[in-house]
């Protein structure tokens, strides 16, 4: 998911009051359980590859582009992207076609193209290492705490998602689903690492697309096609196209509404949450060679671009096809207390035959379940090395800290349960502490990019811009009518994602600020200790790989970078 | 023949082959389900669009397409195994 602030709503505030249940069948059940069968397997095929705590962590910096590059846009493909992207697709229509090719597009192919070679090229194990290397331990422990404590929380909702579709099909109460979702997960990933995470996320992704591509086949025929869609949807054809976006934003004027687009998600909350998660950069950092890994997020752009097609077009139709959704929509009707969130699952139990029910079924298990993998994974990483070994136990073999990671998992897995169990009580607290946790990411990449192309950046600098650009967008959000619930003012007239968009742009802007004034005034550091950290430090043979100008069109990422940019434009003028 | 010791395919391990496996069955039982086992009143459902067989063959030429890819160009671990 793209930060808290983002989906703010859309996350935990799931299934209402609705009771329906997918009616799955013998078959439908011998499908997921062979998924399952592969997911466990996979888990224990990649143990007997794990020997060291670098083949645990960052699976021997050993895998293919096109692995890591599906890993990295499936880790992200969890829970809240596919029912909160197919929500905000019935609400809100192509709109939402921003959060992919403006929120998510352009970030990951600036990380390929301009940042990775400084995460590979140093050798950090993980994105806080990296801020310990370039801005030492005030900047990292304010990074690694927010981070870690943020993946608990999200691999919670994963978790509690995961659940209420087990609750859902199976009809076992939430306790049970949530005790025997989390198994499942944790087995896989104490079992194999991240290896074993990265693999079943590959697998995932094509079960995803396995479950989600037919179904939108199914329903263009049931409308009529695209042209049924044009025809049909509601309230009427400014749903159709993603420009201005006033309805998504909730700024009236189309200008700012679409400067706030521009600025707010595409710049400021998708830059700072594609380049700095480490989420998504651990699965670069597990390529084989630093043009893997620039490829990484390059190649993962490209399917990236057409998830959209499969998630937001679904949920439109659902608006239309779906009766409680339709109602829901047009705000007369029984809605039999379905919320947008459940427009998928109707839309399955409306127009897919058993059979295909149980693939479909089996897609939004493996996605919710990738979330939460790639949460507890990342997770696991970020305590053991940057936490434990650094602040901790220092010093000691590589075994301990193996160990370590092996015992976070098992603890930040009950901590997701514990978690999900919260989120089942409180929906909307959670919406605001994921609201919250987004803000921590909103600084982080004006304080990465600083201090990778500004030497004189200081270490005071590092963590004071971060401290205060979350405190900006805080303050926003207080202001602001209805961020953070309650504890909101209203002082000034934002609401829903502007409110966000504002939020994280006034971080942005602070953070810069802050951190520029601060670096003037205390002492920068030696420069021989910002080698492979700093650009203008840096020998501009060792960001870039030395067979690089020999490889192929198709594995330069400078190349693929550029040929992603132009599709990702075209594909905003199409659905302009 | 030197060569063995040093470079060996990734064999079952290689993930295209789990995806193959995986995607094929489904394709499979999805064919076979929707051959036999889809009654008329699902078949009205989606319009007389017989969901599960087409679905099943798009399934089962993907799990080839894969199976194919891992058979022409299998990956190749340089190093000595860990034993």
């Amino acid at each position: 998911m793209l930060g808290g602030a983002v989906t703010h709503g859309l996350a935990v505030a799931e299934s209402g009051d609705s009771t329906f249940r997918l009616d799955a069948q013998a078959v439908d059940y011998l499908i997921v359980g062979l998924y399952f069968a592969v997911v466990i397997g996979i888990g224990l095929l990649a143990r007997r590859q794990v020997s060291s705590s670098i083949d645990f962590f960052l699976s021997g910096r050993s895998l293919p582009a096109w692995v890591t590059g599906l890993a990295f846009i499936s880790a992200n493909l969890g829970a809240v992207e596919i029912m909160g992207m197919s929500a905000n697709g019935a609400q809100f229509g192509a709109a939402t076609f921003h959060y992919f090719w403006i929120g998510a597009v352009p970030a990951m192919l600036f990380l390929g193209v301009v940042m990775m070679p400084f995460y590979y090229g140093s050798g950090v194990r993980s994105v806080p290492e990296f801020m310990r290397r370039r801005f030492g331990t005030g900047a990292h422990l304010v990074n690694a705490l927010s981070f870690a404590i943020a993946q608990l929380l999200i691999a919670g909702i994963n978790l509690y998602l995961l659940a209420t579709i087990v609750e859902r099909l199976l009809g076992w109460p939430l306790w049970v689903s949530l005790i025997a979702a989390a198994a499942v997960v944790l087995s896989y990933i104490t079992l194999g690492g991240l290896s074993a995470a990265i693999y079943n996320e590959v697998l995932q992704f094509f079960v995803i697309v396995a479950a989600l591509l037919p179904l939108t086949i199914v329903a263009l025929h049931k409308v009529g096609g695209w042209q049924g869609v044009v025809d049909k949807v509601q309230p009427g054809p400014e749903q159709l196209s993603s420009w201005p976006g006033t309805d998504l934003t909730g700024i009236d004027d189309p200008v700012l509404s679409v400067i706030g687009i521009v600025l707010g998600l595409g710049f400021v909350l998708s830059f700072g949450y594609w380049t700095t998660n480490f989420v998504e950069v651990q699965r670069a950092m597990a390529s084989n060679s630093l043009s893997s890994a620039r490829r990484a997020p390059i190649i993962g752009a490209f399917p990236k671009m057409f998830i959209p097609f499969v998630v937001i077009v679904p949920g439109m139709i659902a608006a239309i096809v779906v009766p409680e959704i339709a109602s829901l929509k047009s705000g007369s009707g029984d809605t039999g207390g379905a919320t947008y969130n459940d427009a998928l699952l109707l839309l399955m139990r409306d127009l897919l035959p058993n059979g295909m029910l149980g693939v479909a079924i089996a897609g939004l298990l493996a996605s919710f379940m990738a979330g939460m993998a790639a949460n507890v994974s990342a997770f696991n990483t970020v305590f053991s090395y940057d936490l434990w070994e650094q602040y901790v136990r220092k010093d000691r073999p590589d075994g301990y800290y193996l160990r370590v990671g092996r015992l976070a998992t098992v603890g930040a897995t009950l901590i997701a349960i514990g978690t999900a169990f919260f989120a089942s009580n409180y929906d909307n607290l959670m919406d605001y502490l994921q609201t919250l946790f987004g803000f921590f990411n909103a600084p982080l990449f004006a304080t990465f990019i600083l201090g990778m192309f500004w030497k004189r950046m200081t270490a005071t600098a590092g963590w004071v811009g971060l401290v205060s650009g979350t405190a900006a967008a805080v303050v926003v959000a207080i202001l602001s009518e209805d961020a953070l619930g309650d504890v909101s003012t209203g002082v000034i007239g934002l609401s829903g994602q502007g409110a966000s968009f504002v939020a994280a742009g006034a971080a942005f802007v602070v953070d810069v600020l802050v951190s520029v004034v601060v670096s003037l005034m205390t002492r920068p550091r030696v420069e021989a200790e910002l080698t492979g950290l700093v650009y203008s430090l840096t020998p501009k043979e060792s960001l870039v790989d030395p067979d690089e100008a020999s490889l192929p069109w198709y594995q330069s990422p400078v190349k693929l970078a550029g040929i992603g940019l132009v599709l990702v434009v075209v594909l905003n003028v199409l659905f302009a | 023949m030197s060569e063995e010791t040093t470079r060996r395919t990734a064999g079952a391990f290689d993930i295209r082959y789990v995806i193959a496996g995986l995607i094929g069955v489904y394709g499979v039982i999805l064919v076979v389900y929707g051959l036999f086992a889809t009654e008329d009143a699902e078949l009205a459902r989606a319009d007389g669009f017989n969901v599960n067989l087409w679905c099943g063959i798009g399934m089962v030429v993907v799990a080839a397409a894969f199976a194919a890819w891992a058979r022409l160009r299998p990956v190749v671990i340089t190093q000595e195994p860990a034993e």
